[in-house]
């Protein structure tokens, strides 16, 4: 009890911390928005922006950037690639122009021409990011899979073993209890799921990380591959419960049939929302606390700044030990929540029974 | 509001490497990986069941020799007692023949006696009446010198013979 009292403190402390630095930052943009010619202000959102938002080029750290590869398409141009460092150097590169991390075609000024539509499939830092979780997904799994045609009848071994409990766990915790007997057709997908939103969200948190699964396009991708799986799987006691609810007064059917279809939107939405916003926000929050030390700078010299430091550090690693708890947690959930959906889409007629 | 928008490139690669994750890893590390999960956890559960069997088994085979063990013993005491039978009855066999056996030695030697004593008795009967019978020639022939003297000895002879 009194841990939990403790804890509940501290997140309040972070928590509070954090609005502070998102409204210091506010006052600070408009201030920046204000002010004219001078010494450039550091401006904590834009910071925030960059180090949250796709990017073309890995930065790692200011003035080290890995360039990436830049791929458009466009109508009349056809496909066109070159590398992203193109950019840095001059701001109308082969006919392009790059505008807010947008790339338009450019016009008969140089100017941006929004009016014709380019296709980005660049190499971003986000596919980058995708790629390599991907290698590292293959790598570690295919390596776990080695161990178990190498110990064939023996005790696990080294990753094996240390991965073995998580597999299990997706099986035994997540996909039996929520699918029911025929778990074993899901189980590639939920574990697949699994292990991308986690890989990726601990690689988030490496320093210089992409910020992938806090991309709405990811979790977009994953939420409708979701959303697939439950209405295709989906036996006649799903659709009945949807569109022929057992227990009903008729009257209240024109209200509950559109309930229930939304509902069937609704689920995957509220997956694809929670993963950014859980992940986004656990950026924003170590960011902003690091954002504080310059904003102190800022305010009140470099004296401030380092003075704030021990303090930012100690929350800025507290947040990431949560973050390393949120990376797990979400991608349980995500999983969980999945398997569930599977479920109820898939479950034999016990469901019409209950309530009555 | 650009946070919140997809974008099109990160969709599509997203699809594509997905896509490929989930076919490469559920064809060669899922299908492989649980398959093996599946096996071990059946050779843990074989091995289990196995050592319940054997537990039984042995338990069986105990119960068993406890048994065969009680039926040797059962069947050792009964040799036993019918040895001590068969030895007890010879034993009172020979002892009824032995007995049976020295009776009629001891009635045939009675009746030997019997007969010996009879034909001894016979002998001094004979002795006795050849005595007698010498003793009465003897009588008589003194009878025939001397009246008185013969009288005496008759009487003489008498008194002994009543003493007799």
């Amino acid at each position: 009890m009194s841990r939990f009292l403790i804890r509940k403190a501290f997140l309040s402390i972070v928590l509070f911390l954090s609005t502070l630095a998102a409204v210091t930052a506010q006052h600070d943009e408009h201030h920046d928005h204000g002010a004219t010619g001078e010494k450039k202000k550091f401006n904590v959102g834009d910071m925030i922006m960059h180090h949250i938002k796709d990017d073309h080029g890995w930065e790692f750290a200011h003035g080290l950037t890995l360039p990436l590869p830049v791929i458009l398409y466009t109508q009349d141009k056809g496909l066109d690639v070159f590398s992203s460092s193109h950019f840095a150097h001059e701001a109308n590169y082969n006919g392009y122009v790059k505008e807010h991390n947008k790339i338009y075609r450019a016009g008969a000024n140089g100017e941006a021409d929004k009016t014709i539509k380019v296709y980005d499939f660049s190499i971003t830092k986000n596919v980058a990011s995708l790629l390599l979780s991907a290698a590292l997904l293959l790598l570690v799994f295919f390596s776990v899979r080695k161990g178990y045609e190498k110990n064939r009848g023996k005790a696990p071994k080294g990753l094996q073993s240390f991965l073995e409990p998580v597999i299990l766990f997706v099986r035994d915790e997540i996909a039996k209890p929520n699918i029911g007997p025929k778990y074993a057709k899901y189980l590639p997908f939920l574990l697949t799921l699994f292990f991308f939103i986690l890989f990726n969200n601990l690689l988030g948190l490496l320093p210089g990380g992409a910020n992938l699964t806090g991309n709405i396009a990811i979790t977009m991708t994953l939420a409708v591959i979701t959303f697939l799986i439950v209405n295709l799987s989906g036996n006649k006691h799903y659709w009945a419960h949807l569109f022929k609810p057992t227990g009903v007064p008729v009257a209240l059917l024109p209200i509950m049939i559109p309930v229930e279809i939304v509902g069937v939107f609704m689920k995957p939405f509220s997956l694809m929302v929670r993963l950014f916003a859980n992940i986004t926000a656990g950026h924003i929050i170590i960011l902003s606390l690091l954002g504080l030390i310059f904003i102190a700078n800022d305010l009140g010299g470099s004296g401030m700044g380092w003075g704030v430091s021990p303090l930012i550090i100690v929350f800025s690693l507290f947040m990431n030990l949560i973050e390393l708890l949120v990376a797990f947690l979400q991608a349980f959930i995500f999983t969980l929540l999945t398997s569930m959906y599977i479920g109820s889409a898939i479950e034999d007629s016990h469901e019409a029974d209950h309530g009555h | 509001m650009d946070l919140l928008i997809p974008d099109i490139g990160l969709l599509f690669w997203m699809v594509v490497v997905f896509g490929l994750l989930y076919f490469i890893l559920s064809k060669f590390a899922w299908a492989p990986i649980t398959e093996s999960l599946k096996e071990r956890e059946d050779d843990i559960q074989k091995a289990l069941d196995m050592a319940e069997k054997t537990r039984i088994e042995m338990a069986k085979l105990q119960a068993d020799n406890q048994k065969l063990l009680a039926e040797a013993r059962a069947e050792r005491d009964a040799i036993l007692r019918g040895a001590k039978e068969t030895a007890d009855r010879v034993i009172a066999e020979s002892r009824d023949k032995a007995t049976e056996e020295g009776n009629r030695i001891i009635l045939k030697a009675r009746e030997e006696l019997q007969t010996e004593r009879q034909a001894m008795v016979a002998e001094v009967k004979r002795e006795v009446i050849t005595l007698s019978l010498d003793i009465a020639e003897k009588i008589l022939k003194k009878e025939l010198s001397d009246k008185k003297s013969q009288e005496e000895l008759v009487k003489s002879l008498v008194a002994e013979a009543r003493l007799n």
